[in-house]
């Protein structure tokens, strides 16, 4: 079985602080593969480095079984990559930044013409098709941007935080576009801050925080590594929030217990047994329970246990991350 | 499925071309010239500077200080300044190369470009080609305009032509010193602010818009040896009668000279960035 992406040791360092600090990775011919991780986490400078834009430091990548420093060229001509740094031309219309990249390819005026139309079509685009690319939505800005990246075909399309800062339905229209292009055998190395996002259309996840895989699995198994299972507690009396608090983290660590809304405490808990420890000790200090539950964690609590950070949620993103990639971008210069 | 699909995409990857050659470059250049192009005419504020600029320079320094400078005898002043004024204005539009590599670098299409199969100068020489373009406007609008206003070419129009192809020349080793501006420096503004204030002392010490008669000596040396005194003395030579062979060739040199300092830098600068 060959990879379309495979990386080894990947390291890369911006002055003192190392970018990467040696990142595996791999992500099977026709998949998805979605690299998730918090701001700065180096998932823009993996994906810098997997397209050719940036040499790696330390280890070795390949994409299409072809080595990204040594064999860049044939790996440029696989790839397609959208992100928020490589960008269409603002100036040009949809039309013509299409065409242009068309004829770059080697494709004749025709061609370049048609292919261009077609892709337009396809991303909903046509109407808007002989305005520049400036007078455009975010969300067609995305669309443009993407279309952009598949001129080519690509083989393997690396789609760098494709939705930050787009809003729930251009959300939904990406990755309905990624999902029909994984089933045309596409290969597809997303990275996302959005763990819905991962845990909606990746096969694979690789989890990165600080310049190293912190975790690597399916969803499912992402999920079940953390000790699978989620405990829910809601004291019916309020004042006794802290004292449930307490037993909670006494059993299952500092780490795993949090404190969300007014009074539901939850818990990551690894084994049936801090369960019933917990059930006991709650018991003996007499407090009663409007709700007890149990269930698989989330990809959200998966990260924060993983990170000790919270992910940002949905509506934390938004202009802060983008900036924060700028400022990854020009480091990298 | 997944093993056939991936067995096949090696097999159809194994005849992909490992290098890129000449001619490809070459295609990918002219590709990214229409480009350039395709923004000037597109871009309606762009190309009204570009016309405006040499327009309100010959007539601010035709009636303003034309009479001053020629006690009265506008006219003649006019026949010693358009020359000058089109070395000027031709000299301010190679910023426009510098301000357009540094906003694609900015706004993430030279990523793009560079995620592409093309050859890597490509980008680098479709903004220079691209550029002449810009430079051919503004001689044109320069000389049209001065022939309106009274400038009359006393040689003949392939002595004229001649002028403007050396123009064009110096032009084309100065878009070197303004990709490099470009390169190096991070924002489109900060591109603007540096190539004026470099352009400044070598656009005014200079014999391009005044005899250097008046000058102090030291100014003078500077002002006689400043390749757009030449550069503009050739020209003028060329349309007005007089001498040519000598300025002509200085001019060309310090071009030469020009190209073999700052296109290595900006190449390196090119590399480093993009």
């Amino acid at each position: 079985m060959t990879a379309a992406i495979e990386a080894e040791g990947l390291v890369k360092d911006f002055g003192k602080t190392p970018a990467l600090a040696g990142v595996d990775l791999a992500a099977a011919a026709g998949t998805v593969l979605g690299v998730l991780g918090p701001n700065g986490a180096g998932k823009t400078t993996a994906v810098r480095i997997l397209t050719t834009l940036l040499q790696p430091d330390g280890g070795r990548a390949a994409v299409g079984g072809y080595d990204i420093v040594t064999d860049a060229h044939r790996v440029r001509q696989l790839i397609g990559l959208t992100g928020q740094y490589a960008s269409v031309d603002d100036g040009l219309s949809g039309t013509n930044n299409l065409v242009m990249i068309g004829r770059l390819l080697g494709l004749g005026r025709a061609e370049a013409r048609s292919r261009a139309a077609q892709l337009l079509s396809r991303f909903d685009l046509t109407d808007a098709a002989a305005r520049p690319v400036k007078t455009y939505s975010g969300g067609m800005r995305r669309r443009i941007d993407l279309a952009a990246s598949l001129v080519g075909h690509p083989q393997v399309l690396f789609l760098d935080e494709p939705t930050t800062g787009l809003d729930p339905q251009a959300r939904s229209d990406v990755w309905e576009m990624i999902r029909v292009l994984v089933a045309d055998g596409v290969t597809v190395l997303l990275t996302t801050q959005y763990l819905d996002e991962a845990d909606q259309l990746a096969d694979d996840i690789v989890v990165i925080d600080h310049g190293r895989v912190i975790a690597t699995g399916t969803p499912d198994e992402l999920k079940a590594k953390i000790g699978g299972q989620v405990l829910e507690v809601v004291p019916a009396d309020p004042g006794r929030v802290p004292d449930v608090a307490s037993i909670v983290t006494s059993w299952a660590g500092e780490e795993h217990a949090t404190q969300s809304g007014d009074r539901t405490i939850t818990a990551q808990v690894p084994a049936a047994a801090v369960l019933a420890g917990i059930v006991r000790q709650l018991d003996e200090n007499g407090i009663e329970l409007a709700e007890f539950s149990l269930r698989k964690s989330s990809l959200d609590e998966v990260f924060l246990t993983l990170t000790g950070h919270r992910a940002q949620g949905a509506a934390a993103a938004g202009a802060n991350d983008i900036r924060a990639e700028d400022d990854l971008k020009w480091a990298s210069r | 499925m997944g093993i056939t699909m991936s067995a096949g995409t090696l097999d159809a990857a194994a005849a992909l071309p490992r290098r890129l050659s000449p001619v490809t470059g070459l295609r990918n250049s002219l590709t990214l010239t229409w480009r350039s192009v395709l923004k000037i005419r597109t871009n309606s504020e762009d190309l009204l500077g570009l016309s405006l600029q040499p327009i309100m320079l010959l007539l601010l320094f035709t009636y303003v200080f034309g009479g001053a400078i020629a006690h009265g005898n506008v006219r003649a002043y006019l026949d010693y300044v358009l020359p000058g004024i089109l070395v000027q204005t031709v000299l301010f539009a190679t910023l426009g190369t510098g301000l357009m590599l540094n906003q694609d670098i900015s706004a993430g299409i030279f990523d793009r470009f560079r995620s592409l199969p093309i050859a890597r100068w490509a980008p680098l020489a479709g903004a220079i080609l691209g550029d002449v373009t810009r430079y051919v406007i503004s001689v044109v609008v320069t000389i049209v305009l001065g022939i309106v206003l009274g400038f009359r070419i006393d040689t003949n129009p392939v002595a004229a032509i001649a002028g403007c192809l050396l123009v064009l020349a110096f032009a084309l080793a100065m878009c070197w010193v303004s990709a490099w501006i470009g390169l190096i420096v991070k924002t489109p503004q900060g591109v603007q602010a540096f190539g004026f204030t470099a352009m400044f002392p070598i656009v005014f010490g200079s014999g391009i818009l005044v005899p250097i008669q008046t000058m102090p000596g030291w100014l003078q040396a500077f002002a006689k040896a400043n390749p757009l005194t030449l550069l503009a003395a050739a020209c003028r030579g060329l349309m007005r009668g007089g001498t040519v062979a000598q300025p002509a060739a200085e001019s060309m040199l310090w071009a030469l000279g020009i190209v073999l300092v700052f296109a290595p830098l900006a190449v390196r600068a090119y590399r480093r960035r993009a």
